[in-house]
């Protein structure tokens, strides 16, 4: 085991980031075209960081599996961005957004970190306006902003249910502009399905494209994965189908250690899946937790209609366990009082998985009329995908896998273990520590892509001036594509007797039951059995059709799924290495009396980071201990 | 619910394509559109068929990439509707259910019902931003935007990006989709430099891939995000008065 060394430089918090912006090595303007630098993914941190270098000068190769780079899954967020400007003079700052962001993320995160996260959030919003992003105004014509996600003030920043997509379209077009000033060469439909690295460095990718079927290799002085979160492994997730983790593992397998892989966030409020072939979960926007009341019925066998359950016989546990935060208890919080009354056999709805939402009272009190201007879109999604009248009857929600707190390892550059590795956004595990507040996610993407990234990566740069990227032809190129054929080969010649998605399924209910919203050792180690013998028969019996010379998207998740199966393996080990609960990692060893996460500071204070060995079920641990100089260490409560 | 698909199949770009026929069988009337094609691509690959290709990702109805013909209409029978949210309630036992790729010329047929619809993003490259580096802008309260207007530039910002008012079009015209983006930039005060310059080049890029309007209507039925066809007016004004301010300053 190593300690790790995160670069932070020395100083007071409130300074540090600006003196390092001085003191970090610079390329000068002319200088900067003779750096190609490749990034991979163009959510909102891909497409921001892509447009910033291309800005710079830089030679930027940019790389996303999607048919536009505008389909990104950051596409989907629906309710905000933070920042602390503190339009509304109620108290909000720099240090209370860095303060926040630590004690929501249960105490796990780099505080220099959330520091820098939380100074350039106000950046970020000054950049998305100028760019046409429509956020909500007040009729004075000035930035509305809403509570969100537990937060006591206001600071988060929207563009109705859909903030996600006018960030992404913001980033998007101005890569765009980058793209036709010949700044930025876009490469859609490539997927990257290998890290290419000589004399430790990266040094370029292998990406297939997923029209052609063709195989290309790409050089460049640094590569940076701005590919995004693993939900997905659970199967059945808030992510879109095809998020994956296949970048960020296959950096990984070369050397890029992953942290906290057990750091998983379960959403509070997605529909109930309805059967056993649902593909994806839906979010309900988190801002309807401001107006309607969670609750279950308190008897198990109830059967009668919600609306016929008179109000003594109702539990509204939110209230009842939190009576300050009540229904807008912190998502980790929120999702395992769920979780508790549906073990106890109080769900509601023909599965009995989920609870209810209620809008009844928020109607009495404001009006139909309010409620439908505030949520009107997300009733009509919700009666789209069940049939039923949120106005009449309350809605049935449930948690589900949402985001990942883990990631690559980063130091303080964003940089992995493996130089000239970069890794921003959901990618890396950087800022969230153990859970992530709400409207955070949009501003950490944003951040590491506008605002970070282009500083840190010229300071890698710089020293290199006058050498070439690495030749395509060289060894380390014709190695990794060679690996990437085998792989493909190997799927199409199985040619077992079940498909890609049934693996997927049957993967996604292990991790679900054993690596979820609760986790023990039992369990756990179950799982570390389960997964490698699935693995195995999925090596046996797997049916790829098809050819590799064309779009085939049962190869395609083939790839995706087998590398789902060795990062199962990891989530599962680490959260039975981490003897302690924390944000959404919760051991059922470990709790309060009343059944709160018990931290063990004095000895998992820690970043968990796993170096590859070559056998997914012995990796390595390094560590990154965690001091905390500004935010004192407490027993988070929302009661 | 029982169904008979006829499902458009073309092996690539260039082969030639045909219709073929597959029962759907017990198919909850819970399940979404895309998870009824789920179903049958596991039991054509149970068959050892090669499964449909279909576009689809966050089948939540705000990426775009989602979109077929379904019996004829672009995203099938229910308005505002993309593809990935229609459900089987809006279908009945026993129906026969056509499903075909877009139809347009701007949008060709990579296989079975995926097409490459990379032409929006030229369009977009001509004009579709405001130009503005990364951190060169003021604070954000510097720029006040009226609700209203505000409001208009996220109705017309909500476009997806999908294609279904292209392949709704009897003329695969993009007008909507340029329209809407050219508004959303237009009528804030972020956009207004660049106004004419950004309307002529985007007008102009959209006609070298697309057809030419009518005014049909077509498009906004079709539309998942109900975009107006106001904004097509717009586009219109904004272009010809381009014509005459650029020609002023020539």
């Amino acid at each position: 085991m190593t300690v790790l060394d995160a670069r932070v430089p020395d100083g007071p918090i409130e300074t540090l980031w600006d003196n390092h912006k001085f003191n970090m090595k610079l390329v000068n303007p002319p200088n900067k075209r003779k750096f190609e630098v490749i990034i991979v993914g163009t959510g909102l941190a891909g497409a921001s960081a892509a447009a910033t270098l291309g800005e710079l000068g830089y030679k930027v190769k940019a790389f996303t599996y999607h048919d536009s780079a505008r389909r990104a899954h950051s596409i989907a967020a629906q309710g905000g961005i933070n920042a602390a400007k503190n339009y509304h003079s109620d108290g909000d700052s720099v240090y209370r957004l860095f303060y926040d962001t630590v004690k929501g993320g249960d105490y796990r995160s780099r505080e220099a970190n959330v520091y820098r996260l939380a100074q350039v959030s106000n950046n970020i919003i000054d950049q998305c306006v100028a760019q046409g992003v429509p956020f909500a105004r007040e009729y004075g014509g000035l930035l509305d902003n809403r509570s969100f996600g537990g937060a006591q003030v206001s600071r988060t920043f929207y563009a109705r249910g859909q903030t996600g997509q006018q960030l992404l379209l913001g980033a998007y077009q101005a890569l765009s502009r980058q793209v036709k000033l010949g700044n930025v060469e876009l490469h859609t439909n490539a997927e990257m399905l290998e890290l290419v690295v000589a004399d430790g460095k990266a040094v370029g990718i292998i990406t297939r494209d997923l029209k052609s079927g063709e195989v290309s290799r790409h050089s460049g002085h640094a590569v940076v994965l701005g590919t995004g979160g693993y939900s997905n492994a659970f199967y059945l997730s808030t992510m879109a189908m095809s998020s994956n983790v296949t970048a960020a593992w296959r950096a990984h397998r070369k050397g890029a250690f992953f942290a906290n892989p057990s750091y998983t966030q379960i959403h509070p409020t997605a529909i109930p899946s309805s059967d056993e072939f649902q593909s994806k979960l839906t979010l309900m926007s988190e801002s309807l937790r401001n107006d309607g009341r969670i609750w279950v019925p308190n008897d198990p066998d109830e059967t009668r209609a919600a609306r016929d359950i008179p109000e003594d016989e109702r539990d509204y546990y939110l209230e009842r366990k939190y009576p300050t935060f009540g229904n807008l208890a912190p998502r980790d919080i929120s999702s395992r009082a769920a979780k508790v009354v549906v073990d106890e056999g109080r769900g509601v709805g023909p599965l009995k998985n989920g609870v209810y939402l209620d809008f009844a009272e928020a109607i009495d009190r404001l009006g139909r009329d309010a409620i439908a201007d505030k949520y009107g879109n997300l009733f009509d999604m919700y009666e789209r995908i069940t049939g039923e009248n949120p106005y009449d009857m309350p809605m049935r929600i449930y948690p589900a896998p949402h985001y990942t707190m883990g990631g690559l390892w980063v130091d303080y550059h964003l940089q992995t273990t493996v130089p000239g590795l970069f890794a921003i956004g959901e990618a890396n595990f950087s800022d969230h520590g153990a859970n992530r507040l709400g409207a955070s996610a949009l501003m950490q993407g944003l951040a590491d892509g506008y605002f970070v990234l282009p500083y840190t990566i010229g300071d890698y740069l710089a020293p290199q001036l006058g050498s070439q990227p690495v030749d395509t032809s060289a060894k380390e190129f014709e190695e990794a594509e060679a690996e990437v054929q085998a792989r493909t080969e190997q799927f199409l010649n199985i040619g077992g007797t079940r498909s890609v998605d049934w693996f997927h399924r049957e993967l996604g209910k292990i991790l679900w039951d054993y690596c979820g919203m609760g986790r023990n050792q039992a369990g756990l180690e179950k799982a570390l059995s389960e997964i490698p013998a699935l693995k195995e028969e999925f090596y046996s019996d797997v049916r790829v059709l098809g050819t590799a010379d064309g779009l085939n998207s049962s190869l395609e998740k083939a790839g995706r799924v087998a590398d789902f199966f060795e990062l199962a393996e990891l989530m599962c080990k680490d959260a039975l290495t981490r003897e302690e609960s924390c944000g959404g990692h919760f051991r059922e060893e470990h709790q309060t009396d009343d059944g709160e996460a018990l931290r063990d500071d004095e000895n998992f204070a820690h970043i968990t980071a796993w170096e590859w060995t070559g056998d997914s079920g012995a990796p390595n641990e390094h560590r990154e201990q965690l001091t905390f100089d500004h935010v004192k260490l407490s027993q988070r409560s929302y009661k | 619910m029982n169904l008979t698909l006829r499902v458009w199949r073309q092996a690539g770009p260039d082969a030639p394509g045909r219709f073929e026929t597959y029962e759907a069988a017990d198919i909850s009337a819970d399940s979404s559109f895309l998870e009824m094609l789920d179903l049958v691509n596991e039991e054509l690959i149970g068959k050892g068929d090669e499964p449909i290709e279909f576009m689809h990702d966050c089948r939540e109805g705000i990426c775009g990439t989602c979109g077929m013909m379904i019996n004829g209409q672009a995203h099938g029978p229910q308005g505002m509707t993309a593809t990935c949210q229609l459900h089987m309630r809006s279908f009945n036992d026993g129906d026969e259910i056509v499903l075909e790729p877009w139809r347009a010329s701007g949008f060709p047929i990579i296989k079975d019902l995926v097409v490459d619809r990379s032409a929006f993003d030229r369009i977009i490259e001509e004009g579709g931003y405001v130009t503005v580096d990364t951190g060169s802008a003021p604070d954000a309260n510097l720029i006040q935007v009226s609700k209203e207007k505000a409001d208009l530039a996220m109705d017309a910002a909500a476009c997806i990006g999908c294609g279904a008012c292209v392949a709704a079009c009897p003329n695969g015209a993009a007008q909507l989709f340029t329209a809407a983006k050219i508004a959303h930039l237009n009528v804030l005060p972020q956009g207004q430099p660049e106004r004419y310059e950004r309307t002529t080049n985007m007008v102009e890029v959209m006609e070298e891939h697309f057809g030419s309007c009518t005014n049909m209507g077509e498009c906004e039925a079709a539309c998942p995000k109900g975009i107006s066809i106001d904004f097509i007016a717009q586009m219109n004004r904004d272009y010809l008065k381009a014509k005459f301010i650029n020609r002023r300053s020539a």
